[in-house]
């Protein structure tokens, strides 16, 4: 069958020393919805990427209505009919609806801005939509579920045939959940061809008509909706085999190095209370917004917390700032390590004595000397590659870059070690290496805390998790109750639906 | 293996650490060979009193720039600062006092652009902007727009010597020592360097923002008061509307010199360098008989090309790097 609006064949694309997609075909209907699934970094961004034009395929290719295309940029792809309305909403705070609409595209009339007919266009969209806005008022008034809506009218009045939705409910209220559904069912009804991108199971159910199911770059599984559960697609979402390379080593757990009791900054997270003890790797499971890391960094002392209380070592302390937390001997590695781990065009030893200075102080004065020797010493015990060490940070590899942020809070002998994604965006190596040095860590007696969006290596390295969902802990695994599924049900927030339920 | 290999010496990268100081060397031998007077003790003298004012202002400067932060109110500081000292040592005749005097007003004046920084938030741009203005309207209130004459034995300073060595020149080298010890080795320094390459991570190392801006204003302010009094006795009066655009001679120096507008790089030998550049410069065209607007046209082609070169390096270091890391694994 041929009918057929959007098909991708064999796609293709790899990233220096990753594959992000292998071999991807999908197929979409007219009028119908197509939800696309997977965990974080399954390759679901990379391919709309690919379909808006953004990134060229390595391999394979798309088809619009049975005729192949080449889709050069994302504005080639606004002329083919494709619309793309992002996660993360980009308008500009100070401009109307009706310049917002029509932008990079205003109508003129003898060389100038057309801005009757922008008017009376945009009115008539309105109403025809139904939307309740006035064409003068600014983007910076409206909520996030408006400017969606505007994104959507956008789409429309481009005569869209195809729209893809990235993750549209991340930051909308159930009220506002439901417009966008009604609208979506509004779209489909005209022909429109919706591939839409969740990881929500209640939403794909509703508005799914097929499902495709992304997995490390692959398709697991594309089929209708009806030949699908919520069991099946969370198993096939999470579904890899667990490798055996984690070198988790068994260590005696010692005394509670910290305690968290009902940590709550409004809007944020609430009611957040956990426990770590000396050897211990505890970790931190949830969705992308689920706060974890927010979480972690109002323990760090990056963020403000409004009311419970941290307790390290049995001593209750107020953390207000890392200089409180370095006194505590609590020490963090950011997800972001460009943004808030590594001043990049400075050297790799000055970067690790950033935060350990004193240790190099001698007589009132930086002994050069002895920071050199610290500094030397701790990147031969991580294995740093770095042609010196007045090297930029910044022409070093993911993985080493990493490692002189990880050596620069080893140096700092943290008694409670807080790592955000250690592993994120590194390669398999470092991967192995950074596992390993956790082991020895967690052997110095060290309390580790390990926030990670990757299943299989929180499974393979931590003594308990705790699942996070939507600003507080859904729950508590131990050791032996570690599965991917019992984790993701948690995450989703389903474990307490089924409860109700039932 | 460690994987650290010693760093490698190639031209290059000679070429990128070393290179200005190349040119400096090639512009003396050129001046020197233009006008033989270049070299006479008599203009030697005239140029090294007139750099080390502005020299003095370039360290400042390049510890706010390293920083991410600038001062454009340092050349109405030097006045009003200047101008009270001037006023101090005539009524007393201490030139104790007058340095005092002279650091003390510009040391205030810069907590008062820490502060709009600090507490405010304000861009330094702006805020030193304000300054500016303030500082300058408040020298010329102060004698109602009048220079100062008569100012006896003040003048020791900025036009006597001690042996053959202009004692100017003897500021410039303590503070030049000042600026390289708090650049490389202090924990005030490391702070400045961080915060300029990167505040949020600075910030997440534990280092005290707010304090390190504070601090860096406040040496400032004591560089800008010293300005002040070597200004002051070198042109032998107190001048409200004195030292108009030095900011901006700082501010060239130090970017010629190889600080980096983006924060996080920069070096007190690059500074003197940047500085003595520009001061021979401008003396090579005047003992050339240049127009002096043709000088003007000069000066911002060469800011211009030392802008273009530090973009430039900056990109072909990072990718020569790059390529010397993947060779190193």
């Amino acid at each position: 069958m041929d009918s057929y609006k959007l098909q991708v064949l064999h796609i293709s694309k790899s990233f220096p020393g990753v594959l992000a997609l292998d071999d991807i075909s999908l197929s979409a209907r007219a009028g119908s919805v197509l939800v696309l699934c997977g965990e974080n970094g399954a390759g679901k961004s990379t391919l709309m990427k690919i379909i808006d034009g953004v990134y060229q395929p390595d391999k394979g290719e798309i088809l619009i209505d049975g005729k192949r295309v080449h889709v050069r940029s994302p504005i080639h792809a606004r002329k083919l009919g494709i619309s793309m309305i992002f996660q993360e909403l980009n308008y500009i705070p100070e401009m109307t609806v009706e310049e917002s609409l029509f932008c990079g595209r205003l109508p003129t009339r003898a060389g100038r801005v057309d801005w009757k007919a922008v008017h009376r266009r945009t009115l008539e969209l309105l109403e025809k939509e139904n939307l309740p806005y006035s064409p003068t008022m600014r983007m910076k008034d409206l909520s996030v579920s408006d400017i969606q809506m505007l994104e959507i009218l956008k789409a429309i009045s481009r005569d869209a045939s195809i729209i893809i939705m990235d993750e549209p409910t991340s930051a909308i209220t159930q009220r506002e959940v439901e417009r966008l559904f009604s609208k979506i069912a509004d779209l489909k009804a005209r022909g429109t061809c919706i591939i839409y991108i969740s990881h929500k199971m209640d939403e794909i159910f509703r508005i799914a008509d097929d499902i495709a199911i992304l997995r490390d770059g692959r398709v697991v599984e594309s089929r209708p909706r009806s030949e699908l559960d919520i069991d099946k697609v969370i198993s096939l979402m999470v579904g890899r085999k667990l490798e055996s390379t984690f070198p988790k080593r068994a260590i005696e757990i010692g005394e509670e190095a910290l305690r968290v009791e009902k940590l709550t900054a409004p809007g944020v997270f609430r009611d957040i209370s956990f426990s770590v003890r000396a050897g211990e790797i505890v970790g931190f499971a949830g969705l992308m917004g689920a706060g974890r890391t927010e979480v972690m960094r109002a323990v760090f002392g990056l963020d403000r917390y409004a009311s419970g209380e941290i307790r390290v070592r049995g001593k209750r302390v107020r953390i207000s700032s890392v200089r409180d937390s370095k006194a505590a001997k609590i020490a963090m590695l950011s997800e972001d390590r460009r943004r808030y781990g590594l001043v990049s065009v400075r050297s790799v030893r000055e970067n690790m004595s950033l935060p350990n200075l004193r240790q190099f102080i001698y007589r009132g004065r930086l002994h050069g000397l002895k920071e050199t020797k610290v500094i030397s010493d701790i990147c031969t015990r991580l294995n740093v590659k770095t042609p010196s060490l007045a090297t930029a940070v910044e022409a070093l590899s993911g993985g080493n870059q990493q490692k002189v942020v990880l050596g620069k809070w080893m140096l700092s002998e943290p008694d409670v070690l807080i790592m955000d994604e250690p592993t994120r965006g590194i390669d398999v190596g470092s991967k192995y290496e950074i596992y390993k040095l956790m082991g020895d860590l967690a052997a110095e007696k060290r309390a580790l805390i390990m926030v990670s969006s990757e299943l299989p290596e929180l499974i393979g390295m931590c003594d308990r998790i705790y699942v996070m969902c939507k600003g507080e802990i859904s729950g508590e695994l131990a050791r032996d109750e570690f599965t991917q599924e019992a984790i993701m049900r948690l995450a989703m927030g389903f474990e307490k639906q089924t409860k109700e339920a039932s | 293996m460690s994987g650290i290999g010693s760093a490698r010496i190639s031209w290059s990268s000679i070429s990128r650490s070393y290179g200005i100081y190349f040119v400096l060397a090639a512009m003396i031998i050129l001046s020197s060979v233009i006008n033989p007077n270049f070299f006479s003790a008599e203009n030697i003298s005239n140029v090294t009193r007139q750099i080390s004012v502005t020299t003095i202002l370039a360290f400042g400067e390049t510890i706010l720039i390293i920083c991410g932060m600038l001062d454009l109110s340092c050349g109405s500081v030097l006045a009003l600062s200047g101008l009270l000292s001037v006023a101090s040592y005539k009524l007393t005749g201490s030139m104790e006092l007058a340095f005092a005097v002279a650091i003390g007003v510009a040391v205030l004046c810069n907590y008062l652009n820490a502060m709009m920084v600090a507490l405010f938030n304000a861009p330094a741009f702006i805020a030193t902007l304000a300054m500016q203005e303030m500082a300058r309207g408040a020298a010329l209130l102060f004698t109602r727009g009048q220079n100062i004459y008569q100012i006896g034995d003040y003048t020791r300073i900025g036009q006597g010597s001690i042996g053959f060595i202009p004692i100017p020149l003897l500021f410039l080298v303590g503070l030049f020592l000042v600026t390289w010890y708090i650049l490389n080795n202090t924990r005030f320094g490391r702070g400045l360097y961080a915060i300029g390459g990167n505040q949020e991570a600075a910030k997440a190392s534990g280092i005290n923002v707010n304090r390190t801006k504070i601090i860096a204003f406040m040496v400032n302010g004591v560089f800008v008061g010293i300005a002040g009094v070597l200004f002051m006795s070198r042109v032998n009066a107190g001048l409200p509307n004195g030292a108009i655009n030095y900011e901006f001679q700082g501010l060239t120096s130090s970017i010629i010199g190889g600080t980096s507008f983006s924060g996080g790089i920069g070096t007190a030998g690059g500074t003197v360098v940047g500085s003595f550049i520009v001061g021979f410069l401008n003396n090579i065209l005047n003992l050339a008989n240049v127009n002096s607007y043709l000088q003007q046209i000069i000066r911002g082609a060469i800011i211009a090309l030392a802008v273009i070169y530090d973009i430039w390096t900056k990109n072909r270091r990072t990718r020569s790097l790059v390529r010397g890391v993947a060779a190193a694994k």
